[in-house]
């Protein structure tokens, strides 16, 4: 691919790592961003999966947590997966006092929803736009989405619960694709990122 | 779309275990004592807890045989927080784990700081839901530890003195075996898991991957934010910081100078301010001046 769009993965907590080769295997140039500048040179973002009030709290110390926003609400495309997914919600149900979020998905989510670490679990997932047999969803101390506004599409529901949702170029899931080896969510969040520039060129 | 089959969600998979770890990396854990350090600790930014009576440094002091936590003293730090919960069991003494699982801790650390429970053995991780993080001193411990179901590594070092050294030594060894393993031909594996006395397979792995096949933190001696940052530019993929921070003048300041240099660890210059007047290190203890009997990283094998 001569034309493969640069996504970036928020580095500041999580399994950054996981996502790089997802996304580079999704045929995207991958890389890790940790500040403004490095934002700044992205078409398109993944918020890992981690601790949500840890990397709440770095991106507002490191300043990224403002041109984020920005960029988000400029129609940037962004993914999150789980704390990622916490950080797209326009609001969080029980947030920590003071956690910000980036915003960009009409959405109230509920941290740890599925419980704690002994309640894990794996479970076959329905994903709404990928083909063939179901996503293993590996969903991990996990949150779900209470509500949806009218703008944001739910993609997923495990046991009841809302756990995809995508508002136009916002995707979160509240399992970890990245972890399973099975890349057809990302290959959806790189079609995203495509289609996005096709609109700008 | 397709048939609903294996709709049963799955608990307690290698994949959950480790998968856990994966979403910690690049943090920092803390050792706290009480539900006001753990909220401490989670203001300041730690990805996770240790919820402990007393930390490695008052042990020492201490003396005597360290144990588990009071339940009542997990729960109240479970309580406290909502970043994952960790808890200490003996070495070997899986009733300990059996009762920290039955609490809802998140990870269980089977810890050399406790008094071992059993010298030969170690606790079978497998038959439990709760994952396990364990110490190693060197690739072959690493491996028996995760051959036992370990879902997670930390090198050992040296809790509660305050020096980095071990640490760093334990972390170099561990990288080390794994890049001599890499440059391994299939012939010598075999041989090579003989001498690590590790399982082939998992010796195989660690040859094909480059790496553990579970996420790998550092434990032991860190202190200072430049400890923190050492540790990840020689390979941590986060930090375990014992008595480091509530052992300190200011641990709210020292407790997020640490995240900071763990996060931006390639950083001389946010290294540099985050440690800026932070007030009284705690007192180290220099390792060479340390009994045998007094090494807790001989504890396990």
């Amino acid at each position: 691919m001569t034309d493969a769009p640069v996504i970036g993965v928020l580095a500041l907590q999580g399994d950054v790592r996981e996502h790089l080769i997802a996304l580079a295997a999704a045929d995207a140039v991958a890389r890790p961003v940790r500040r403004p500048e490095e934002l700044a040179e992205v078409d398109g973002l993944v918020i890992p999966g981690g601790e949500s009030t840890t990397i709440s709290k770095l991106a507002v110390l490191f300043g990224v947590m403002e041109p984020l926003r920005a960029r988000v609400h400029a129609g940037m495309p962004v993914y999150g997966t789980c704390a990622g997914m916490i950080m797209l919600a326009d609001k969080i149900l029980d947030p920590r006092s003071g956690q910000e979020t980036v915003g960009g998905i009409d959405m109230i989510v509920r941290r740890n929803a599925f419980g704690r670490q002994n309640e894990s679990f794996e479970a076959a997932v329905d994903v709404r736009g990928i083909d063939g047999d179901p996503v293993e969803g590996v969903f991990i101390r996990a949150p779900w989405v209470e509500s949806v506004g009218a703008g944001a599409e739910v993609l997923a529901e495990h046991d009841g619960h809302i756990v995809a949702v995508r508002q136009g170029n916002a995707l979160a899931t509240s399992f970890h694709p990245e972890l399973t080896g099975d890349h057809r969510v990302h290959s959806l969040f790189v079609d995203m990122v495509h289609a996005k520039r096709a609109t700008e060129s | 779309m397709s048939t609903i089959e294996n709709q049963t969600p799955e608990t307690g998979t290698a994949r959950v275990k480790r998968g856990m770890a994966e979403q910690l990396k690049g943090g920092v854990i803390m050792d706290v004592v009480t539900p006001e350090q753990a909220k401490i600790a989670e203001d300041a930014g730690a990805v996770a807890v240790m919820a402990l009576e007393r930390v490695p440094a008052d042990i020492r002091k201490d003396g005597g045989v360290a144990r588990m936590s009071d339940p009542d003293m997990i729960e109240g730090i479970i309580e406290a927080v909502s970043i994952p919960v960790m808890a200490k069991s003996r070495i070997g003494h899986f009733v300990e784990a059996q009762v920290l699982q039955s609490l809802g801790v998140d990870y269980i650390d089977e810890s050399e700081v406790l008094t071992p429970a059993d010298e030969v053995n170690h606790s079978d991780k497998w038959a439990f839901t709760t994952p396990f993080v364990c110490g190693a001193t060197n690739l072959g411990e690493a491996l028996r530890r995760i051959a036992e179901g370990a879902a997670m590594i930390r090198s050992k070092g040296e809790a509660g003195t305050g020096n980095v050294v071990e640490a760093v030594r334990h972390l170099r060894q561990i990288k080390a075996e794994i890049a001599k393993l890499r440059g391994c031909d299939n012939n010598e594996l075999y041989a090579a898991a003989k001498e690590l006395r590790a399982p082939y397979e998992l010796v195989r792995e660690v040859a094909e991957l480059g790496k553990l096949p579970v996420v790998l933190f550092s434990a032991g001696g860190v202190a200072t934010p430049a400890d923190a940052a050492l540790m990840r530019q020689l390979g941590a993929e986060g930090v375990f910081v014992g008595s480091g921070i509530f052992k300190s003048g200011d641990p709210a300041k020292r407790a997020a100078a640490i995240v900071k240099a763990t996060t931006f660890y390639d950083d001389p210059k946010i290294i540099a301010d985050a440690s800026r007047n932070l007030g009284e290190a705690m007192v180290g203890i220099n390792c060479d001046t340390l009994p045998e009997a007094e090494r807790y990283a001989n504890r396990g094998w």
